[in-house]
């Protein structure tokens, strides 16, 4: 027998609007009387509407796993009991969530949705979030006895169990490759076979703290990688941008000179576009940042250049504990697309999370450990090398002893003195 | 005695195979587009190297959906767009379709199940955010709901390219801002320390843990009715929520003095200027269900200001970098506070150290 249907005043008003509602969602689900979980969402009704009236949450976590994983289930158990300790919910007692991990670019076909619709039908709440802030499909409340059948099916099906707590996380890339012609590299395939090779570090939390990693495929960082990756994977390229000059009149035929200098050329950050007298463009590559403006703008005319690759930076994450922290630069560029290049890439992650595995205190993340232990020296400990490319500037004070200097003036000049390897020209 | 089954152990697989459920197109021309192009908002047009093209539908939706709504989605795709979708980053879904002709009854089926088409260009996009009431274990408020409202309200401008560039708004619950940066963020600010349960801190928290998260060092070991527990310094304390997490008894949120707080002017992307954090600018606004009207009256005026304004391709943050703060106080009628300069670390490189200041003749805005 399915519990009451709880008056729900206050939700009941976001059931308006032209915004698809989600509170319209829950109350299909609390109505689906034929349901195995009914009973369930009409009680999480209940709970969500006393929160709209306090204005406080009702949820606490607590410990839920499924066999062999120590981590991806996030456990919420109700605390808003009565006086003799009882639920007053009984049925959302339990309100646990699945991480799994969808495919890179978060293709579906319809029968891949329909299945897990099927399998969240018989286990869950019938209440999916897609996706998470972290990239993961939600399967949000499960009971604790039905996650572990729950993955169990999920799992059968080709699907994993994503990251939670101080783990490698489950990882995001953009459309990139498959739908965009920015693409400078195969974020799907950089995706699976990074986060592929973590899996033992994102099922089994053992790191001080979270690491992410996600991965856009030009800089417009479409991921939001620099500001919440540890470690952003960014495409960009060497060589010049590619003119095609007759879509470049095209372009300034139709829309006209005016509009070409005002949206394109002044808007280049390092001036490097100029606007000829016979509508054909120049760009000063040497002095380009690879922005994407001017690309953006005229995406028949420009396009990246043909020598592709990465740009990887390090340390970004949100607030807590010391303040927002962008990513900065690691690896200016590496090439992406040969068995090696990739290898070199996964060396590089295992190096870095090894390091901060050993060396990052609890609950600290990447950004906040180089900052505790300077930039430099984190260099130095994994294996970098120096370059200009890492900084806007370099330091403003003389608080450094310097004594190490002709030593590393030299290392500098035999790096530079040396035959160019192919990364370097 | 028989021993028991041994336990189902799980194939560590990782992520799914994305090929096996991308739309034979995209997957033919994998790596090999060419230009695109939007025919209108909320419909992106592709063509590849190899002269294919591709019409993309966006459309948003609820983000927390029931399966009802899933399964609505998959009738559409099923009956205009081959069985394939994919999600964006920001929770909208994609419809991909080979032809033209075939994107007009691809949007009157979504305009009719009720998921808007548009969230491209410039546009106001889908709000990300994150959990809240519905299911974190630390909210200041929901999240869901303020999303609802915000984008009943926003709706317009999410179904029309007509800011000067494209806006995207974040929403999070407490003060770590699982909602990212954004060219606008609507964020938990919360104004009182929070409040201990002495009685249940030794049982339930891990002291030095504790003590090590607080950013100030205001959190300290004590005593009190004959219980170890900790205190905390309210002159330093900053109210950020940081100890409540790894210690519930530490409540931070409370119904009149967790409040929510505007930023502005953050920026992911690499175009133009560097990627930029969003600023503070409105903060003390009610945390106030179920449509949060004065944040909505908030976020309208900035926007309203900032589309009135901007130049064409100019983020929120780059067309206050051109017109300065000053003026973009005055434009929006938004209060100048000391809560504006930072005090933190680093605090004091966000100060003008120059002369550059846009005076006006008499003093007159």
């Amino acid at each position: 027998m399915s519990a009451k249907t709880p008056e729900t005043p206050l939700l009941d008003q976001l059931e308006k609007g032209p915004w698809p509602s989600f509170v319209a969602g829950l109350k299909r689900l609390a109505a689906a009387e034929d349901k195995p979980y009914a009973g369930m969402m009409k009680h999480l009704l209940g709970q969500l509407e006393r929160s709209y009236e306090t204005k406080r949450g009702y949820w606490k976590g607590g410990t839920v796993g499924v066999i062999g994983y120590g981590g991806g289930i996030i456990p919420r158990f109700t605390e808003l009991r009565g006086a003799d300790g009882k639920p007053e919910f009984p049925e959302a007692a339990e309100f646990h969530t699945l991480r799994i991990m969808p495919a890179p670019g978060m293709h579906y076909t319809t029968d891949a949705l329909r299945r897990l619709c099927d399998v969240w039908e018989k286990h869950g709440s019938g209440l999916i979030a897609l996706h998470g802030q972290s990239g993961d499909i939600m399967f949000q409340g499960c009971s604790s006895r039905n996650v572990q059948p729950c993955f169990d099916e999920l799992n059968e099906m080709g699907y994993d169990l994503g990251g939670a707590g101080p783990a490698v996380r489950t990882s995001m890339s953009c459309v990139g490759h498959a739908r965009c012609e920015h693409s400078c590299y195969d974020e799907i395939r950089a995706h699976t076979q990074i986060i592929n090779a973590f899996v033992d570090d994102i099922h089994r939390p053992a790191l001080p703290y979270k690491f992410k990693f996600k991965f856009s495929g030009c800089p417009n960082d479409c991921m939001n990688a620099i500001q919440r990756a540890d470690m952003a994977v960014i495409g960009t390229w060497r060589d010049d941008i590619e003119i095609d000059q007759r879509e470049v009149r095209g372009f300034v035929a139709e829309r006209g000179r005016q509009a070409v200098i005002d949206n394109v050329v002044t808007r280049c950050p390092t001036r490097c576009v100029s606007l000829e007298e016979d509508g054909s463009l120049t760009i000063d590559n040497r002095n380009c940042v690879r922005c994407m403006h001017c690309i953006n703008v005229m995406t028949k005319a420009l396009s990246p250049g043909k020598d592709r690759g990465v740009t990887i930076l390090l340390g970004g994450k949100r607030t807590l504990k010391i303040g927002d922290l962008f990513g900065t630069v690691i690896v200016p560029f590496m090439k992406l697309e040969t068995d090696a290049d990739f290898a070199k890439l996964h060396e590089l992650a295992q190096n870095i999370i090894g390091f901060f595995a050993e060396n990052a205190l609890e609950h600290e993340r990447t950004g906040e450990m180089i900052e505790r232990i300077g930039f430099a020296n984190f260099l130095e400990s994994v294996g970098l090398e120096p370059d200009p490319c890492m900084l806007l500037h370099p330091r403003t004070n003389p608080y450094v002893r310097t004594d190490g200097w002709d030593e590393e003036a030299r290392k500098w000049n035999a790096r530079r003195g040396a035959p160019p390897a192919e990364e370097d020209r | 005695m028989s021993t028991p089954a041994k336990p189902r152990m799980p194939i560590e697989s990782g992520v799914p195979d994305a090929f096996q459920f991308m739309h034979p197109l995209l997957k033919r021309n994998y790596g090999q587009w060419h230009w695109h192009d939007r025919p209108r908002p909320g419909v992106l047009h592709h063509v590849a190297k190899s002269g294919d093209q591709v019409w993309t539908v966006r459309a948003g939706t609820q983000r927390q959906m029931d399966v009802f709504s899933v399964r609505t989605l998959c009738d559409i795709a099923d009956r205009y767009a081959d069985g394939y979708v994919r999600f964006t980053i920001r929770s909208n879904i994609e419809f991909m379709v080979a032809e033209q002709a075939k994107v007009p009854a691809l949007i009157a089926a979504l305009d009719a199940a009720g998921f808007p088409v548009g969230g491209t260009g410039n546009s106001v996009r889908m709000i990300s955010h994150t959990q809240g009431w519905l299911h974190c274990d630390i909210p200041g408020t929901d999240a869901s709901g303020v999303v609802k409202a915000l984008m009943d309200e926003l709706h317009e401008e999410f179904i029309h390219e007509r800011m000067p560039n494209r806006v995207g708004i974040t929403t999070s619950c407490c003060e770590i801002n699982c909602g990212g940066q954004g060219d606008l963020a609507v964020n938990i600010q919360h104004t009182k320390p929070p409040k201990i349960n002495h009685d249940l801190v030794a049982n339930i928290c891990e002291r030095p843990a504790v003590v090590a998260r607080c950013p100030v060092a205001a959190i300290r070991p004590a005593v009190v009715n004959g219980k170890p527990t900790l205190e905390v310094d309210e002159r330093k304390c900053i109210c950020c929520g940081a100890c409540y997490a790894p210690c519930p008894p530490m409540q931070i949120n409370d119904p009149e003095y967790t409040k929510i707080a505007i930023w502005v002017g953050g920026k992911h992307s690499n175009a133009r200027s560097r990627p930029t954090f969003h600023k503070l600018v409105v903060a003390g606004l009610p945390n106030n269900p179920p449509r949060w009207p004065e944040v909505a009256d908030a976020v309208k005026k900035i926007l309203r200001t900032y589309q009135r304004d901007a130049r064409d391709w100019e983020r929120i943050g780059e067309w206050i970098e051109r017109i300065g703060w000053p003026r973009f106080f005055e434009l929006t009628g938004l209060p100048f506070t000391p809560y504006h300069f930072d005090n933190w670390r680093g605090g004091r490189a966000s100060l003008n150290a120059s002369t550059h200041i846009r005076h006006s003749a008499g003093g007159r805005p």
